[in-house]
């Protein structure tokens, strides 16, 4: 991060466009709908999954399937800490606590596993999530006697203002860490790891530290959405899906851009409530052929596919060959 | 005490039992993985599609399940052959580097998860589906049996040392091992590789094929049943090394039969042990037993 940067037009037109989307966005739920004001939650959990997914796995090529055990950590200390009955601790503390607890579970996994190289730590991050599921069924059902647990009411408005406070975060924090020093590291590791290491980059460090960070909003938006969905066990809140569906938004959107994993998000996740309420028993199919055509046909996602059309419009047709 | 000794020769055979399956389908998986690197997440359903395959064949046309083998291994290798020359094919020439290929190819099989999984309950529904066969009580020394078990662990032996037999001896199983070590080194060497690597695909699809159709003898099956021994063929083909098709064979009997010591233990805990135990693997030694 420089002083040019802030002096260049591009990052001041960038700002006052996302500053308008924030004022629309903070002040839908006075002119929007119900429904509109939870389908735009919905889609704020999926970007915040995206983007804090791409924010590790996007530079360092890591194909983490993790996201879904984060994801469920959020929403499991929603389960334990705001019961429908009982002490309950405030609601803004306990989306923090779900962002720190992930943190630190990300750390200690970090630490073990990041020396796994390529595919082994996908399988690995991908056996967590089962593992953690299977613990807390186990858990449930043979030492507090219970298999789920119900959540105190939160009104959807409040959800869908700190859903979007995460999403502003999670989104500015992968802006800025981007064109940090860090980011320029963590980008050296993803190119090549060993080469990074040798120019003194504590490679170790920034790997678990930004996967770490990744986790906390993860976490967050797991803390919050719980108290939309009241009903929680272990099934509901540890589903390999949600491990998935972040990876498939951000290939959909492509992975070389911020604006491509928002982009492949919203799309996706607006397509998702389409087909989940016209076609309920078709939905996973439909969804498994997409995936299979995405990654057939658009490897650099929409956002390749829009800047392949813009070079064509703008008539640059040898540059990419 | 032959009480005891009754009891450790029921886990024992147990576990063997068990394993004879695991084998099949951990030898397919690592014949995707470690020469064609498809991690193939779907396996589990070609599993599946054996299942239900002489499901089909035994209750509508009164086949003998046994003799369904033959008929479904043959399809099964028709599917994953088109696969692997159609998706897969385009996927490897298309990605710019073996890394790339790996993770494009193992969210591919995701979406292929879905697909063959949702047709299969669009198809046969969601229930439970079992048939009797062979189900007659045999004695092993005190502990019974049934005798489809036994069958099926004959047949699973079989096949696999038929396939491993296949893979050292004859010449496509040469340039099968020879893909394995060094694809491109093996293509300039004149092994037509995108064949051989369609029928890696294939073949592994039609082991997991095979250990459905002889599963389905002995367990009431389901569209949603392939994931788990999906998982269970990933721990084992981690545990034997990548690639290791004779790992992958001994690795399936160790974890028969310590699946079976924690399932007698407490059955609740089973799934988690095999994490536990593959996570704790991939942490101390990720190449696996027989690994290099």
């Amino acid at each position: 991060m420089d002083v040019t940067t802030f002096k260049s037009k591009k990052f001041w037109i960038l700002g006052l466009v996302g500053l308008i989307l924030l004022v629309l966005l903070t002040t839908l739920p006075l002119y929007g709908s119900l429904y509109m004001v939870i389908l735009v939650t919905a889609i704020l959990m999926y970007m915040v999954l995206t983007v804090s997914w791409a924010l590790f796995s996007g530079p360092t090529g890591y194909l983490s399937l993790a996201s879904a055990a984060f994801f469920g950590i959020g929403i499991y200390t929603s389960a334990l800490l705001l019961p429908n009955t009982g002490v309950v601790l405030p609601l803004l503390v306990v989306v923090a606590l779900g962002g720190i607890i992930s943190f630190i579970v990300a750390l200690l996994v970090g630490f073990l596993t990041l020396r796994l190289k390529g595919i082994y730590f996908a399988i690995f991050t991908f056996g967590l999530v089962e593992f953690i599921k299977q613990v807390l069924i186990y858990y449930e059902i043979n030492i507090t006697g219970t298999r789920g647990r119900f959540i105190i009411l939160v009104d959807n408005q409040h959800i869908y203002w700190i859903m979007l406070a995460i999403f502003v975060l999670t989104l500015l924090t992968t802006y800025f860490l981007r064109r940090s020093k860090f980011g320029l590291a963590l980008q050296s590791i993803g190119e090549n790891e060993e080469a990074a290491a040798h120019r003194g980059i504590n490679v170790t460090m920034v790997k678990v530290v930004t996967f770490a960070i990744s986790a906390f909003f993860m976490g967050a938006a797991g803390a919050i959405i719980a108290t939309k969905w009241t009903y929680i066990d272990p099934y509901i809140a540890f589903n390999a899906l949600f491990s998935f569906l972040p990876i498939l938004m951000a290939v959909f959107g492509g992975l070389g851009q911020i604006y491509g994993t928002v982009i492949g998000s919203v799309v996706f996740a607006y397509l998702e409530e389409v087909l989940l309420t016209k076609f309920p028993y078709y939905y996973m199919l439909i969804f498994g052929v997409v995936l299979v055509t995405v990654i057939l046909f658009l490897p650099d996602g929409l956002s390749g596919l829009i800047q392949r059309l813009r070079r064509r419009i703008l008539g640059e047709q040898n540059a990419n060959t | 005490m032959p009480d005891f000794a009754i009891r450790v020769l029921d886990i024992a055979i147990g576990g063997l039992l068990m394993g004879g399956i695991y084998a099949l389908i951990a030898m397919g998986l690592s014949l995707q993985y470690g020469v064609a690197r498809v991690l193939n997440i779907a396996h589990g359903e070609f599993i599946m599609l054996g299942a239900f395959g002489t499901f089909t064949l035994y209750t509508v046309f009164g086949i003998n399940p046994l003799l369904t083998l033959v008929i479904v291994g043959p399809l099964i290798f028709i599917i994953g052959f088109f696969l692997h020359r159609t998706l897969f094919t385009r996927l490897r020439l298309s990605a710019p580097n073996p890394d790339a290929y790996s993770a494009s190819s193992m969210l591919a099989t995701f979406g292929l998860l879905f697909i063959i999984q949702n047709l299969a309950l669009l198809g046969w529904g969601a229930d439970l589906r079992s048939y009797t066969y062979l189900n007659v009580g045999v004695d092993i020394g005190g502990a019974l049996f049934a005798a489809n078990r036994l069958v099926t662990l004959g047949f699973a032996i079989g096949i696999g040392v038929a396939f491993y037999i296949f893979l050292a001896r004859s010449r496509i199983g040469k340039a099968i091992r020879a893909a394995a070590q060094d694809p491109t080194t093996a293509g300039l060497m004149g092994v037509n590789i995108n064949l051989v690597l369609a029928l890696c695909f294939a073949l592994g699809a039609v082991m997991a094929g095979l250990a459905g159709t002889l599963l389905s003898m002995r367990i009431p099956i389901t569209p949603s049943m392939g994931l788990n021994y999906t998982i269970i063929a990933i721990i084992i083909v981690v545990l034997g090394g990548l690639g290791s098709i004779p790992g992958s064979f001994i690795g399936g009997f160790i974890i028969g039969i310590i699946g079976t010591i924690v399932n007698y233990i407490e059955p609740s805990l089973s799934l988690a042990a095999y994490y536990f135990i593959f996570m704790l693997l991939l942490l101390v030694r990720p190449k696996g037993i027989f690994g290099k």
